[in-house]
C-alpha cells in the first residue's frame, strides 16, 4: 500500500521537474540511520516518510514535523551535524514545508486538518534536510477500496506542495 | 449361551462404558486447551499489581486522559476518584496502574491492557522515569497518531495530577527503546504540562513550572541557508505490522 502511493507520488514529483530517490524498492525494511544516509548523501534534497495507519478517521491525511524542542544537541566541531540531531538545524524549514502540504491535503482529504501537527517521528530526527512525515487514514477499515482512491489525489497533493515549497525558496519567500 | 459368550458380551459392556467415561474427560480437556489461556504478561500482571496503599493515601477526584467517547483520535479528561498517595512517585503509580486498568470502556483505553507498569522513579529536576512492560510497544497500533495519544495520555494525566513532574522518559523493559510501536522517537523526553484540576489536593512536593508541549507550531522562516533545488527522496515507510497483508 505505502510503496504503492510512493511510486504515484514519485511519477507526480517527476511531471514536476524533481529527481525522486525512494529508501526502499521492494518489501525489505532499512534502518532508520540507512534512509537517513539515502537523502543525507544528497544536496538541496527534501525527505518525505509516508505511513499508513491503523487508527484515525478514513480518508484523511496528516502531516508531520519535528517539534522545536530544546534539545541538548551539540555540534562535535564548528561546521558538522550531529548525526542524532541532524533535523535540528531544518526544523523551520521542514513544518514550511509541512504546512504547504497540509494545505493541500485539507483540500483533497474532507476531516483532514487544516494546519500540520509535530511530533517526534524517529525517521525525522537523522535527516539533514527538510523533512515531514505524511500519514495516511486508514488500513484497518474492511473496504480497501476508497483507500485505494487517495492515492492519485494524494500524489498530485504533496506534489503541489513541494512545488510551492520549490517556489518559495527560489523567490526568496522563506 | 454359553458361559464364555456371556463373559465376553460383560467384558465388552465394561470396555464400552469405560471408553464414554474417558470421551468424556477427554472432550472437557479439549474444551479447556482451547479456552483463553493466560499469557506470560497476565501472569506477571496478576503477581505484580497488587494494589498500590501508602499511609498518606486520600480519596481525591483524579483527572485521567483517555480516548474520547465522541472522537476516536481525541482525549478527554474523565474524574474518577482515586486513593492517592502524597508521595509523588508512588502517586504516579497508582495513576499510571489507574490508566492501564479503569478506563470507562474498553474502546476508551489508550494503553494496552495486558501492559504492565514495571517501575517508576521521579529524578530531583521533575523527570519522571517509566518502565513499562513489552506490551506497551507490541501491543500498541503501529502509527504516528496512534503512538502520540499514548504518550499523550501518559503525559496529560501525569501533568494534571502529579506536580513535581516537568518530563517524562518511557523505557520498554529497562531498555531504552528506539521507537515506541515504529514511529514515535523514545530516545528523548516527552514534556509534562502541569495542569492540576482545581480541588486536586497538591501532594508535599517541589514546585512545579508548566511546560508547553508543542502542538501543531506555525510554518516559520528558516534560519539555515535553504537547498538550493530540492531533490524529494521520498521514503515508502512500512504500514502497520499488526494489519493483514495489503
Amino acid at each position: 500500500m505505502v510503496l504503492s502511493f510512493a511510486r504515484l507520488l514519485r511519477i507526480s514529483l517527476e511531471a514536476q521537474g524533481f529527481r525522486v530517490i525512494l529508501t526502499r524498492q521492494s518489501n525489505e525494511n532499512p534502518s532508520f540511520d540507512d534512509r537517513s544516509k539515502v537523502v543525507n548523501a544528497q544536496r538541496g534534497a527534501i525527505f518525505i516518510a509516508l505511513h499508513v495507519s491503523s487508527i484515525g478517521p478514513a480518508q484523511t491525511v496528516r502531516v508531520y514535523s519535528l517539534p522545536n524542542q530544546n534539545n541538548p544537541a551539540t555540534s562535535p566541531r564548528p561546521g558538522m551535524i550531529d548525526w542524532d540531531h541532524a533535523q535540528k538545524g531544518f526544523l523551520d524549514s521542514s513544518s514550511r514545508l509541512a504546512g504547504l502540504i497540509q494545505v493541500e491535503m485539507a483540500q483533497r482529504f474532507r476531516n483532514s486538518p487544516e494546519t500540520p501537527l509535530t511530533a517526534v517521528v524517529r525517521q525525522l530526527r537523522t535527516v539533514a534536510a527538510p523533512a515531514v512525515a505524511i500519514e495516511v487514514s486508514n488500513v484497518s477499515l474492511p473496504d480497501r477500496g476508497p483507500l485505494d482512491q487517495m492515492g492519485p489525489l494524494l500524489a498530485d497533493g504533496v506534489a503541489r506542495g513541494v512545488a510551492a515549497f520549490r517556489l518559495a525558496y527560489d523567490t526568496g519567500g522563506m | 449361551m454359553p458361559r464364555a459368550l456371556k463373559f465376553t458380551i460383560l467384558i465388552l459392556i465394561v470396555m464400552v462404558a469405560g471408553g464414554l467415561i474417558m470421551l468424556t474427560g477427554l472432550r472437557k480437556a479439549i474444551q479447556g486447551m482451547s479456552g483463553p489461556s493466560r499469557t506470560d504478561e497476565q501472569a506477571r500482571r496478576e503477581v505484580m499489581q497488587v494494589p498500590i496503599s501508602t499511609p498518606t493515601d486520600v480519596n481525591v477526584k483524579a483527572q485521567m486522559y483517555w480516548l474520547s467517547a465522541k472522537s476516536p483520535i481525541a482525549l478527554d479528561a474523565t474524574t474518577i476518584e482515586l486513593p492517592l498517595s502524597a508521595d509523588p512517585v508512588e502517586r504516579s503509580k497508582q495513576l499510571l496502574n489507574a490508566l492501564i486498568e479503569k478506563a470507562p470502556a474498553p474502546e476508551r483505553r489508550t494503553l494496552p491492557l495486558d501492559v504492565t507498569l514495571l517501575a517508576l522513579y521521579i529524578r530531583p529536576d521533575g523527570t519522571a522515569i517509566a518502565d513499562f512492560s513489552d506490551a506497551l510497544a507490541t501491543g500498541t497500533p503501529s502509527g504516528i497518531l496512534s503512538e502520540q495519544r499514548v504518550v499523550d495520555s501518559l503525559t496529560q494525566t501525569l501533568g494534571a495530577n502529579v506536580p513535581a513532574i516537568h518530563q517524562l522518559k518511557i523505557l520498554i523493559h529497562g531498555q531504552e527503546a528506539e521507537t515506541l510501536a515504529g514511529h514515535l522517537d523514545l530516545s528523548g523526553v516527552f514534556p509534562v504540562s502541569s495542569s492540576l484540576a482545581e480541588g486536586v489536593p497538591v501532594p508535599q512536593a517541589p514546585a512545579a513550572s508548566a511546560t508547553t508541549s508543542v502542538v501543531g507550531s506555525n510554518p516559520t522562516k528558516p534560519t539555515g541557508p535553504p537547498p538550493a533545488s530540492p531533490t524529494p527522496a521520498t521514503t515508502p515507510a512500512s504500514t502497520p505490522a499488526k494489519q493483514s497483508p495489503h
